[in-house]
């Protein structure tokens, strides 16, 4: 029988908030959070930006200069650098959703080894992305 | 064990993941189409980028895809709503607020494509 005296185990139902950092997510988990996370992102921050972008870029040859002016700040390239890891993670997991869909990596290691996959490869695929960016090539 | 049961309700669960797949793919397929389109262009000036938009089968593509990207962002955003905001009245607002907002960016995307 197990001891009585043990250490309680921490108990986790609708995890609050301050609990967050106490919770050890599982890939799987990890994935679908920033799933939400990186979709939010594109919502509120992407999607205007990048319209406007466009705007700037394809109206007239004045506002493709304003176009060039802008994305060369340092800062509109920090925001497209999260807004490429977004897109990227959102892309590699949603692709992840869709064989889950079929039943291909039903089971928990194969689910466990495609979560571990979507957050490696959209981070290299961000990497790459930021030296374009930032104009390493 | 068969479940006789009278399905009711508006479908609209089944419609929105059916939906939520068929917009996803669409947008990945417009994204490979645009790296395909921008890597054939000899050089990236303000003459090859607007050019390849005024192409009506961009304008057509990137249309479709505009909206794809509304409607997918409007079921993922309406179940991120649903899942954290309780308050019924909130919930409502900010959901409307959603909806106002991807009409808005639909139509401002229609305006810069169609002007090009």
């Amino acid at each position: 029988m197990s001891d009585s005296a043990a250490k309680p185990r921490p108990e986790f139902r609708n995890i609050h908030i301050t609990q967050i950092l106490r919770y050890r997510l599982p890939g799987p988990g990890i994935v679908s959070i920033l799933h939400r996370i990186s979709g939010a992102l594109m919502f509120l921050v992407g999607i205007p930006f990048i319209l406007y972008l466009f705007q700037q870029s394809v109206t007239s040859e004045l506002s493709f200069e304003r176009y060039s002016a802008v994305v060369s700040h340092w800062f509109a390239k920090l925001v497209l650098l999260a807004l490429a890891w977004a897109f990227l993670h959102h892309l590699f997991a949603g692709i992840r959703y869709l064989l889950l869909d079929m039943h291909i990596g039903w089971d928990l290691p194969a689910a466990r080894k495609s979560a571990a996959i979507v957050l490696f490869a959209s981070l290299v695929l961000t990497v790459l992305a930021g030296l374009k960016i930032f104009g390493v090539f | 064990m068969s479940l006789d049961r009278t399905v009711v309700g508006a479908h609209y669960g089944w419609r929105d993941f059916a939906v939520q797949r068929l917009s996803g793919v669409v947008i990945v397929i417009y994204t490979v189409w645009l790296l395909v389109e921008l890597l054939m262009l000899p050089e990236l000036t303000y003459g090859n980028w607007a050019g390849l938009f005024a192409a009506m089968r961009m304008k057509i593509a990137t249309s479709v895809a505009m909206i794809a990207v509304a409607y997918h962002a409007w079921i993922g955003v309406r179940d991120i709503f649903m899942d954290y905001i309780k308050p019924a009245m909130l919930r409502l607002a900010l959901q409307a607020s959603a909806i106002v907002l991807l009409i808005g960016y639909v139509v401002w995307a229609f305006t810069i494509l169609w002007r090009v």
